[in-house]
């Protein structure tokens, strides 16, 4: 299987060189009009099939690298190392991208398949996605050369075959770490696509903006991965890390971060060149960026630029990565410089306080975020190159500089709707900030009242400030949005007759992409709820004997037993605690049964946790199972932090993280809102057979209509 | 006249939330658990953990316990936070602090996010004023001489723009 793994990952590289080559010979030609003798239509053509080939080929050197840790293949040396006989079969797959030949393998089977839809989908714009499949093709290039030459996914183990491998890591083996990599590299793959297309164009000097349009699904696709893959990292952190948080500002997290901040940069001013022709050179170059900060993200991951927990070990891989995004960058510069003509605006701003305006500074602060984030991430490899010693960027330093950008962003984000296009009359700026200003400052006096004061005990609490301001402006934010969809369904409600629900509905389908966005929105607000809460976070830690007790916020947790368990795969030690809010057992939602399959049945249950510590046995590792119980105004979050050697009684450290619940939540309306966003609006006619007017015409009328 | 008096107004209302803001951040932690509680969130856990010093108390951490205990010496020695964070410093290193002093080329970590910040407004502000500037010598053009194709490609996108969209 190695050499068949092998075998198809050099056909995938020589048919993508051949999608590169004869893609770029015949899109000179056809763009020179030179003679040649063969069409170069017919060329282009062959290059795009060589594309889709080249799909199949990877989806086979996949499918061996699969098959291979199915089947135990200890020959080779990635799968000695990353799996072993007792690993579950579902955290198999997870062995593709637990180590750096296996998530390169990954990264070159997604990128084939958006190629692979690409180059199916060509006759959409048959030119545009010629030039957009051979970029694309020159991406694939650089990584099968990779696979195949600096980190071979199929290297045969050196000496006599082991019986068992090492195992995959721990940290690994938790059911999201089967989803958060593949959405994340869906995300960061994804923007490959769009900026094929935005590279494309520009050679291309494709007329107008459809290319835009055509690609806008594409992008919002891929950030919705990016963005998916992100919580469930955050998640993940959250869930198996036991440390009580969900964001650590560690590099690789960071280098999550960027390409998202500018995407969503792109994706609020593309709009802008969509609808009025402004800000080419912005759009093309935020598109770069987005693109350049993917493989940035990658090369930190795995050249040990910087340190991570994420970081794999250190490789020569990054040179050729460091490489490829000079010449990405050359290519982008070299390509604007020509065509930088084909870019001018069509039209300017007119006024500071309209919409144009908003998404400007919204530009701003996104990419500001994006520097602040960078300079946060490489600031220790500019300190040892200049001072000659590291630093640390801690969550202090994130705290201090990113809290005020992100506020700055979270105001933006509920002013920008309600600023009409071109510009804002003062009586239409009274009209539309006057309830949200009210919101503000009832919120403000709410929090004050229920405790949420920046300071205690005279001394000034930076945390519980930023948190104030949080809420307010969530409050007024919240009240924004909400307000632009009331004011829009009620003259919907008054033409239909419909109800305020039905009629919101209706309006949200009539233009997804504005109600969608502004559903994104409202998740975005509840998100910053969630993560205002974690200045209030409390924690406590004990050693219980059997039934002592421990208290955090209202509850107590009893210990009514600690015992171990072992199977094939790991040895687990676990505490049974029973938990009171008050005098009363706390109770809990459980899976009573599930009907078809697929809706679970809860019933109320005692609320008893069981935070766990396994040791995995290839690995020898450690590995925390935290136990939580989430309501929407905390999380209790109980880890098991080991046993006293002295007295072999169990060490619990108990979290009362506030609205935690409101990340999930968040991330939830947030996905709600992209898929509301992608899909397309009703049009006028369909909307206005399928709405008709209160005064509706006669019923012979219709019936003749739908004749 | 009433124009200057709101000015003015607004002026004082700035200067006061200003000064309210400032008397809020100036509200220094003074007491030994505070100061504990402030100093232990501005160093890191030598233990790799990647945790801060007053977050880790994981089991069996080789290094908080310890730091923690010269932490509470510190303050109860009555060094400053500064003396404090310049000796852990100095024994275990510049990444033992959190983030970077404010002194030397550390500042340009400080700095350079609001100056970049202050620059980028500064600069989108300057940029609109132009644009609206130059449209307002366009507007003057007139239209009525203008080719009808041109005319009515302009009221198109007034049309356009003016509402709707997200």
């Amino acid at each position: 299987m190695a050499a068949f793994g092998s075998f198809a990952l050099l056909i995938a590289l020589a048919l993508a060189a051949y999608n590169l080559l004869a893609g770029a010979f015949a899109l000179r030609v056809i763009a020179t009009g030179q003679a040649t003798a063969v069409s170069p239509e017919r060329l282009a053509d062959t290059a795009r099939r060589a594309g889709i080939a080249g799909f199949l080929a990877i989806t086979a050197a996949a499918f061996a690298l699969i098959y291979s840790v199915f089947t135990n293949d200890f020959s080779i040396t990635y799968i000695m190392e990353h799996s072993n006989r007792a690993l579950p079969g579902a955290y198999k797959f997870s062995a593709l991208w637990s180590g750096q030949e296996g998530s390169l393998l990954l990264w070159a089977w997604l990128l084939a398949v958006y190629g692979f839809v690409l180059r199916l989908t060509h006759k959409t714009d048959v030119k545009l996605y010629a030039y957009a499949g051979t970029i694309l093709a020159g991406i694939q290039v650089f990584f099968l050369a990779i696979l195949c030459f600096a980190a071979p996914p199929f290297a045969l183990y050196q000496g006599a075959i082991p019986d068992d491998g090492n195992g995959l890591n721990p940290l690994l083996q938790y059911p999201e770490m089967v989803i958060h990599p593949p959405m994340l590299y869906l995300g960061y793959v994804g923007f490959s696509v769009p900026f094929c297309f935005a590279l494309g164009a520009l050679m291309m000097r494709y007329p107008g903006e459809k290319w835009i349009r055509t690609t806008r699904v594409w992008t919002l696709v891929t950030w919705l991965f990016l963005t998916a893959g992100i919580f469930l990292g955050m998640h993940w952190a959250y869930a198996v890390l036991g440390w009580g948080g969900y964001w650590g500002w560690d590099p690789v997290e960071n280098a999550s971060l960027m390409p998202w901040l500018t995407g969503t940069a792109f994706l609020h001013s593309v709009m802008m060149q969509e609808k009025k022709g402004m800000m080419k050179s912005w759009n093309v170059w935020l598109i770069f960026v987005t693109f350049l900060l993917t493989l940035l993200g990658t090369l930190l991951t795995r050249a040990g630029l910087v340190s991570s927990v994420h970081a794999f070990a250190q490789s020569s891989i990054g040179t050729w990565f460091v490489v490829f995004m000079g010449i990405v960058l050359a290519v982008c510069i070299f390509t604007y410089i020509l065509q930088r003509s084909h870019l001018k605006s069509e039209h300017h701003l007119e006024s500071l306080v309209s919409r144009e305006a908003s998404f400007l500074f919204n530009n701003l602060v996104l990419l500001t975020a994006c520097f602040v984030i960078l300079l946060g991430t490489l600031y220790p490899v500019v300190s040892e190159y200049v001072e000659g010693h590291k630093v640390t960027m801690g969550p202090p330093w994130y705290n201090a500089v990113e809290l005020p950008v992100g506020i700055f962003l979270l105001f933006l984000t509920g002013v920008g709707p309600l600023l009409p296009w071109r510009s804002a009359s003062l009586k239409s700026i009274r009209r539309n900030f006057v309830l949200p200003v009210i919101m503000l400052w009832v919120a403000v006096a709410v929090c004050l009242a229920a405790g949420v004061r920046p300071w205690k005990d005279g001394a000034f609490q930076q945390g519980s400030f930023y948190a104030l301001v949080s809420f307010a402006m969530a409050a007024a934010v919240l009240t924004a949005i909400l307000s632009e969809f009331f004011r829009g369904a009620g003259v919907i409600s008054r033409q239909t007759g419909k109800n305020l629900f039905m009629a919101t509905w209706l309006l949200t389908r009539r233009n997804t992409r504005r109600y969608g966005g502004y559903i994104i929105h409202i998740g975005v607000v509840i998100v910053v709820i969630g993560l205002a809460g974690a200045a209030f976070n409390k924690n406590t830690e004990s050693e219980l004997a059997l039934h002592d007790k421990m208290t955090i916020g209202p509850y107590t947790l009893e210990c009514v037993g600690f015992t171990q368990d072992s199977n094939l795969n790991y040895n687990s030690e676990y505490a049974l605690i029973d938990v009171y809010k008050g005098t009363e057992r706390a109770k809990a939602l459980a899976i009573d049964r599930w009907v078809l399959g697929i809706i679970p049945i809860f019933h109320i249950v005692p609320l008893q946790m069981a935070p766990e510590k396994r040791i995995y046995l290839a690995t020898e590792q450690p590995q925390t199972m935290v136990a939580i119980h989430s309501v929407p105004s905390w999380d209790l979050y109980v880890v098991y932090e080991g046993t006293n050697p002295d007295t072999g009684q169990p060490i619990i450290k108990a979290f009362l993280n506030p609205l935690v619940g409101w990340i999930w939540a968040g991330l939830v309306i947030l996905v709600f809102g992209t898929l509301i966003a992608l899909v397309p609006a009703l049009t006028p006619a369909t909307a206005s057979l399928r709405v008709p007017a209160r005064t509706a015409p006669s019923e012979p009328a219709l019936r003749g209509g739908h004749l | 006249m009433r124009h200057s008096t709101r000015f003015a107004f607004w002026t004082k209302a700035v200067q006061a939330g200003t000064l309210a803001l400032a008397v809020c951040f100036s509200l220094g932690a003074t007491d030994a658990s505070s100061r504990f509680n402030d100093l232990g969130h501005r160093m890191m856990c030598t233990c790799s953990c990647a945790q801060l010093l007053g977050e880790c108390n994981h089991v069996g951490c080789p290094e908080s316990g310890r730091e923690r205990d010269e932490l509470k010496a510190a303050i109860a020695d009555g060094k400053s936070d500064q003396e404090i964070l310049s000796w852990f410093s100095a024994k275990y290193g510049a990444t033992m602090l959190a983030a970077p002093t404010t002194k030397g080329f550390d500042l340009v970590a400080w700095i350079a996010p609001f100056a970049v910040l202050a620059a980028a407004t500064l600069g989108t502000f300057l940029l609109v004023r132009r644009w609206s500037v130059s449209r307002t010598a366009l507007a003057a053009v007139d239209t009525s001489t203008m080719d009808p194709a041109e005319r009515e490609r302009r009221e198109k996108i007034r049309r356009e723009t003016g509402e709707g969209g997200f």
